[in-house]
Order: structure tokens, then sequence, then C-alpha cells
């Protein structure tokens, strides 16, 4: 649920600062190594975003696959069923190039017509949890 | 109306990393080591930093931070061993995060604390993400919750640089196979360092405690 709410004051703001109307799709990237359930995502942040700009906005999920780097060799190699050994020489290795993501990519979404207005509707407070 | 696409480059979880290296900075500054804490409910927390206390006494200067949905048993727990502590109440949320740990510390008399016990919300997920600004991260997991674990909650075991296996003495009662923990825990860790105790007889503390004592002294004497 916090991840959700940090991911909503992230789109509020990007939204505010680009005079967003309506948020319509938000483009993240989540490791396969991180503790984050999409559905779950999805769930918590329709929840936390009625009454916002995003209320409605679809979370489109990709996926980033587990990569790490070999400390002998430094051949990178993709982790599968958590193993975290090099494919080449056989050595263990804990340096990721990816599969930790938690990030957003990027907002679509519509403005207003005119830029008329400093009006704020996405201010409300959300608790936090 | 006019459809943009706005790129945003952003980590989710930025604003609690913002916090956590502020937490991370002060502890630094004072000498303190910290230790997030994790585990699943009822794996033994609470009984480990009970144990600690006790076993660290005139060693090591500790204080405790307890994170818990809801109660202050805990805090209660270790404030009968003399030493500090402070309860968060999550009220509900599942997992520490640096804002909370930053708060909690205005509780807390940090002079001449040497080592900082985080007791995170038991639950093997979500504390995983949120860094409070901690040194290390250590786990318990008992032999009661199955030898599966490792490969379920990848995250975790990954990011932890100890894991505790608690309860051994309930192994004759268990299917859980201790030598399947330790290969799965080191396939995700090779570094890892497992210790293998009972809470409850005492059995593999003195190695625990030896290599928290070690750890502490490492971390002050690169601070100096």
């Amino acid at each position: 649920m916090s991840i959700a709410q940090s991911l909503l004051n992230i789109v509020l703001e990007e939204g505010r600062k680009h005079r967003l109307k309506k948020v319509k799709k938000i483009n993240l990237h989540v490791g396969a190594l991180s503790a984050v359930v999409p559905d779950s995502l999805k769930f918590c942040f329709d929840l936390l975003a009625q009454s916002t700009i995003a209320c409605g906005a679809s979370l489109e999920i990709e996926m980033v696959p587990i990569i790490a780097r070999c400390s002998e060799c430094k051949e990178p190699f993709e982790v599968e069923d958590h193993v975290y050994l090099c494919p080449h020489c056989g050595q263990p290795s804990l340096e990721l190039i990816s599969g930790r993501e938690l990030s957003l990519t990027s907002i679509e979404g519509e403005t207003g017509d005119t830029d008329d207005a400093d009006e704020d509707s996405s201010s409300a407070k959300y608790p936090a949890g | 109306m006019t459809q943009m696409k706005i790129p945003v480059v952003r980590n989710i979880l930025q604003a609690n990393d913002r916090l956590a290296a502020a937490n991370r900075k002060r502890f630094d500054d004072a000498g303190i080591f910290v230790i997030n804490l994790m585990s699943s409910p009822g794996a033994g927390k609470t009984s480990l930093l009970e144990k600690t206390i006790d076993g660290l006494a005139g060693r090591i200067k500790m204080a405790v931070i307890e994170g818990d949905l809801q109660s202050d048993f805990d805090a209660e727990r270790i404030q009968r061993r003399g030493v500090q502590a402070v309860q968060i109440n999550t009220e509900g949320g599942c997992h520490l995060d640096g804002n909370m740990v930053q708060i909690a510390l205005e509780a807390l008399n940090l002079d001449s604390v040497e080592l900082l016990i985080i007791e995170n919300v038991g639950n093997l997920v979500c504390p995983a993400e949120f860094n409070l600004g901690e040194h290390e991260k250590v786990m318990i997991l008992s032999v009661t919750e199955g030898d599966d674990k490792p490969l379920k909650y990848p995250l975790m075991f990954q990011l932890c640089s100890a894991l505790l296996i608690n309860k051994v003495d309930l192994l004759p009662y268990t299917d859980c196979n201790v030598q399947k923990i330790r290969q799965s825990a080191h396939q995700l860790n090779a570094d890892q360092k497992i210790f293998e105790l009972s809470c409850r007889t005492g059995e593999g503390l003195p190695e625990w405690l030896d290599w928290l004592e070690e750890k502490v002294r490492a971390f002050r004497k690169t601070q100096n």
C-alpha cells in the first residue's frame, strides 16, 4: 500500500508540473526480484487514486529480468530460478545489474484546452500506510 | 484536449531512500552500528533480542526500536532488561520505513549507544524493500516455518548478511532440512553468515553474540 501511495504522490506531483487534467496511463518498470506483486499494486493504486486526476489510470507494468554480473569474469548473465552462479565460470555473484527496479518511466495523460488554471484539484491529503 | 506522454524516470521509493540516507548519516556520525532485524511473525525476534541483551550486557551498550502493528508488549519486554527501547506502532502497516525510524530516534538518548537493533514488523516481504538507514540486515528463520522459505522470499534472503536459523531444539519434531536452507540461502547470497541456534536452550547463541560484537567493534574502529 505504501508503495502505491509513493507512486501516486510522484504521479500527482508530475501531473501538476505538466498541468495534466487527467492521467490515463502510467508506465512502470518492476524488477523480478522486487517484492511487488503487480495485481496488488494495481488494486492499491486504484483505491488511492479515486478522486484524483489519476482516477482510472491504467498501470502498465513491465517486468525486468534479474541480471547479474560475474565478479570473476565480468560477464553479465540472467539469473533463473534464483541461481546466482555465473554460467561461464561457476562463481557466485551478487552484483546485480537489474532486477530490483521499482521505477516510474512515463505518464500519459491529457492537458486542458486552456492553460488557465492554477487550480489544484490534487492537493488532498492522503493517509500513509 | 492535448494528449501527452511525459517521460519521468523516478524511483518510486526515492522518498524513503532519502530518509534512510539521512538516518544512516546520523548513525555514522554518532558511531552507532545499526541492524535491521527481520523475520516472519513468531520466528523469535523479541526472544533473540532478550538473549542478545543479556549476552552482551557489559560488552556493548545497546538500544532497541520495536516495530509492531499494535501494542507495546515487546518494548516492555526489552525495557525490563534495562535497555532503552522505543515502540513504533504501524497501525496496520506491514513494515517500518525511514520516516518512522527518524521519529522514533527522537525518543531515544543515543549518547554512548554502540549498537541499535531495529526489530521490524513480522513479515518476509515488504520490509526487504524499505531501507531504514541500517548498516546490516539480519533475519531469523525458525525451523517450524519450513526449509522452502529462501526460494519463496528470495529478496529478503539475498539482502541479509546474516541468517539465524532459530528453534533448532525443535528439529526432531519437524521435517525441516537445515542443509536445504543453507544451500538455498547460499545460492541467493554466497557471502551470508548462517547461525543455527535456539533462543530457548541457548545453543548456538555464543557464536552469534561474538559475530555481532566483532561487527560493532570493527565498525566503530572505522568511525574513529
